[in-house]
C-alpha cells in the first residue's frame, strides 16, 4: 500500500510542513542533504561515515535472540515488509536502510499471547569499518502483551529501519538500549503504528556511541490509542545523540505523552531532541504533553531542544509542552551538602535522582533494576571518575 | 559539649541596587545544653541569620566570626559545617526528585558519621523516628520533599534531627504553616532532641505559639538586623501580649 492510498483510505490529506517530509520507500524522492534543511541542520552529516552515499554492504550485527513462547523470528523479502503497511521513510537514511537491507527481519508475537518474559534481541557489532543496513518489523497481534527489549552493542556504522505494528488493543513496552562503543556511528528509523484502543510505552536509552540519530515517528490506526515515549539519554565529550520523534495524532481521542531527560559532560558533547507533534483535523478529544530535560555537567557542553506543536483542530482535550536546559540547580545541592553530603556526592545523587525519576516509571522491576544498573554505570564512568 | 558563638556577625546579599547589609553586627552565643529563641518581625533578618551559620552562597559575611566549639565555622564548606555539627532545619526545604527519602537519609549518616550505619540497626533507627513523626510507612520511598505536604516537610526535617544527631540545631521557623496537630509532633521531635546530652537549639520564629510547646532559656528580639532586646521566656510573654511595636519605633 503506498503512502498515497494509505491516506486515502484513513481519509486525511496531506499536511504541508517543513518539520515531517512526504514519506516514501523510494531514495531518490529524499534529496541528498546539504545540511541546511531543517531534519538535517543539527546533525553533524560528515561523522554519518558515508551512509548518505547508500554504498551497499553484505555486513551483519550479531543477534542473539531470547523469545519466549508465542514468539516467532522469520525472515521475510523487501517487498513483504513494506506490504504490511505501516509509514515509509521520512528521510534518505531510511528510504537507504530499507532498500539496501536485502529484506527484514520480522518479530511475530502472536495475537492474544501474554509473554511470560521479554523478547530480546541483542544486536552487536564487531568494527566502525562495516557498514550494516538493518530492516526491522516488530509485529504484536491484537489483544497480545509483550515485552520487547532491543540492545545496541559494540562499535559498527549502522543504519536501520524499524516498523512496529502494535495490534488493536494490544499492550507493547518496548525498550532501546542504544549502548554502543565510543566510535559507533548509529542512525535508525522507528515508524510505530498504534492499533485501536493499543498501549505503546517506548523506552530509548542512549549510552554510548560517536553518532546516535534516531527518529522515533508514531501514529495511529484508529481511535483510543495510546502512546508513551520515554528517552533518557548521557553524552560524553565528543558524543552527538539525536533524538527526533514525531507524533501523529491521526485519529480522535489518541493520547501521547513524550518525555525525555538527558545530561551532558565534557569538550562539545552535544544533544539534540526533536519533539513533532501534529494534530489533525480528524483528532477530536486527544491529549499530548512532551516534555525535555537536559541537565549540562560541565562547560563545553551542547543541548538543543525543540519542541513544536501543530494544531490543525481545537476541539482536543489537552496539548502542552515543557523543555528546558540547565546546570545544577543551587538550592538542591545547598540542601543535600546541608546534611553533611560533599559536593561530589551530592551531584551524583542530584543526577541519579534525576534519571531515576524517569527510570521507575517503566513499571516493570526486573527492567527498572537493569536500567538504574546501566545509569548507575554510566555514572561511575563519568561523574565519579570526574569528580571524585 | 557542644558552643556556638557568634561574634558581630555582619551579612550582606547582592541585590539590583547593589549590596545591601542585612545582618549589622549580631553577638549571640548558645552555650551548652541551651535553647535560645530568636523572634522577630518580617525582613528583621532571621532567616538570613539561619542560612549564614548554614553557609548559604547567597549570603555574604562581611565581618565577624561563628565558632562551634571554638572551631571556625564561617571557613568551612557548607557540608564541612555539618559534618562538624550543625545543622539547619529549613523552613522551605528543597525537592530533589528521584531521590527517596530512604537514600538521603542513609547517604547524609554515612557522611555525617564518616561510615555507613549498620544496616539492621539503622533500618529499625529510621522506622521507629518515622512512627513518631507520624509518617507512615511509605515515605521513606518516597522522593525527597517531592509532592510533600507543608507538615511531611517539616516533620520530614525533624526526623532527620532526630538521625543525624547534631550539636547544634537552627530552626528557621519550623512552626510555620503547622496546624496544632503537627506542631504538636513537631514540637515532641525538637524536645526529645533536647533532652540528649548538651544540644543546642537556636529557635528561630515569628510566632509565640511554639514556645508553648518548646520553652526556651532565652530569647532575643530581633530588629533590623540586630538584637534589640534579650531576656528569659517571660520575653515572650511580653511580645505575646504587646506585639513588636515597642522595638519598631525605636528602630
Amino acid at each position: 500500500m503506498t503512502a498515497a492510498v494509505l491516506n486515502d483510505a484513513l481519509e486525511q490529506g496531506h499536511v504541508e510542513s517543513h518539520l515531517h517530509p512526504e514519506p516514501t520507500y523510494d531514495v531518490d524522492a529524499h534529496p541528498v542533504p546539504s545540511g541546511r534543511e531543517e531534519i538535517w541542520r543539527f546533525t553533524p552529516l560528515k561523522r554519518l561515515r558515508g551512509l548518505l552515499d547508500g554504498a551497499p554492504s553484505d555486513s551483519h550485527l550479531d543477534i542473539k535472540e531470547e523469545l519466549p513462547a508465542g514468539v516467532t523470528v522469520t525472515t521475510i523479502s523487501t517487498e513483504e515488509a513494506k506490504a504490511l503497511g505501516v509509514t515509509p521513510a521520512f528521510d534518505r537514511l531510511g528510504a537507504l536502510a530499507v532498500a539496501n537491507a536485502g529484506g527484514a527481519i520480522l518479530v511475530d508475537v502472536a495475537a492474544e499471547a501474554d509473554l511470560d518474559g521479554p523478547v530480546r534481541l541483542l544486536l552487536s557489532g564487531a568494527s566502525v569499518d562495516d557498514v550494516v543496513w538493518g530492516h526491522l518489523v516488530l509485529r504484536v497481534g491484537a489483544h497480545s502483551r509483550a515485552t520487547i527489549l532491543v540492545e545496541h552493542t559494540g562499535s559498527t556504522t549502522f543504519d536501520a529501519f524499524t516498523t512496529v505494528l502494535v495490534g488493536d488493543g494490544a499492550q507493547l513496552d518496548l525498550v532501546h538500549v542504544n549502548d554502543w562503543a565510543d566510535d559507533a556511528v548509529h542512525a535508525e528509523q522507528i515508524n510505530i503504528r498504534v492499533g485501536r484502543d493499543a498501549t505503546l510505552r517506548q523506552f530509548e536509552f542512549t549510552l554510548g556511541g560517536d553518532l546516535v540519530r534516531t527518529s522515533t515517528n508514531v501514529d495511529y490506526a484508529g481511535p483510543g490509542g495510546s502512546a508513551e515515549l520515554f528517552g533518557l539519554y548521557f553524552a560524553d565529550a565528543g558524543q552527538h545523540f539525536e533524538h527526533r520523534l514525531f507524533v501523529d495524532h491521526n485519529a480522535p481521542k489518541t493520547k501521547s505523552h513524550v518525555v525525555y531527560k538527558g545530561a551532558l559532560q565534557g569538550a562539545k558533547a552535544h544533544t539534540v531532541w526533536i519533539g513533532n507533534v501534529l494534530i489533525r483535523k480528524v483528532a477530536e478529544g486527544i491529549e499530548t504533553f512532551e516534555e525535555n530535560r537536559n541537565l549540562v555537567l560541565t562547560d563545553g557542553c551542547h543541548a538543543d531542544s525543540v519542541p513544536n506543536l501543530e494544531i490543525e483542530t481545537g476541539e482536543i482535550a489537552g496539548a502542552g509542552h515543557a523543555s528546558a536546559v540547565g546546570r545544577f540547580d543551587d538550592e538542591q545541592l545547598f540542601y543535600l551538602r546541608s546534611r553533611g553530603i560533599s559536593e561530589p556526592e551530592a551531584r551524583r545523587l542530584v543526577v541519579h535522582g534525576f534519571f531515576n525519576d524517569l527510570i521507575r516509571r517503566v513499571g516493570v522491576p526486573e527492567l527498572e533494576e537493569k536500567l538504574l544498573a546501566t545509569v548507575e554505570d554510566e555514572l561511575a564512568k563519568n561523574v565519579l571518575k570526574e569528580l571524585v | 559539649m557542644s558552643k556556638l558563638e557568634i561574634k558581630d556577625l555582619r551579612v550582606q546579599v547582592q541585590t539590583e541596587d547593589g549590596p545591601k547589609e542585612i545582618l549589622k553586627g549580631v553577638t549571640l552565643t548558645i552555650k551548652d545544653g541551651e535553647t535560645h529563641a530568636i523572634m522577630g518581625p518580617n525582613g528583621s533578618g532571621k532567616s538570613t541569620l539561619a542560612y549564614s551559620i548554614a553557609g548559604h552562597p547567597r549570603y555574604e559575611v562581611t565581618g565577624g566570626t561563628v565558632l562551634l566549639d571554638g572551631e571556625d565555622v564561617l571557613s568551612m564548606t557548607v557540608d564541612e559545617r555539618a559534618r562538624a555539627g550543625l545543622f539547619l532545619a529549613m523552613q522551605y526545604p528543597v525537592e530533589v526528585p528521584g531521590v527517596s527519602v530512604a537514600n538521603f537519609l542513609r547517604t547524609a549518616k554515612t557522611a555525617i558519621d564518616g561510615e555507613a550505619p549498620k544496616l539492621r540497626t539503622w533500618t529499625k533507627d529510621v522506622n521507629a523516628v518515622m512512627e513518631r513523626m507520624n509518617l507512615d510507612a511509605t515515605f521513606s520511598q518516597r522522593s525527597v520533599n517531592e509532592g510533600f505536604s507543608g507538615g511531611e516537610k517539616k516533620r520530614h526535617e525533624i526526623a532527620q534531627l532526630d538521625l543525624l544527631d547534631p550539636k547544634v540545631a537552627v530552626l528557621d521557623e519550623t512552626d510555620s504553616g503547622l496546624d496544632i496537630d503537627a506542631l504538636k509532633v513537631v514540637s515532641d521531635g525538637v524536645n526529645r532532641f533536647r533532652e540528649r546530652d548538651g544540644k543546642g537549639v537556636l529557635l528561630i520564629t515569628h510566632y509565640t505559639r511554639i514556645l508553648r510547646y518548646i520553652k526556651p532559656d532565652y530569647v532575643h528580639v530581633f530588629v533590623d538586623g540586630r538584637v534589640a532586646d534579650e531576656g528569659g521566656p517571660e520575653l515572650a510573654d511580653e511580645l505575646e501580649a504587646n506585639g513588636y511595636e515597642k522595638y519598631l519605633a525605636t528602630a
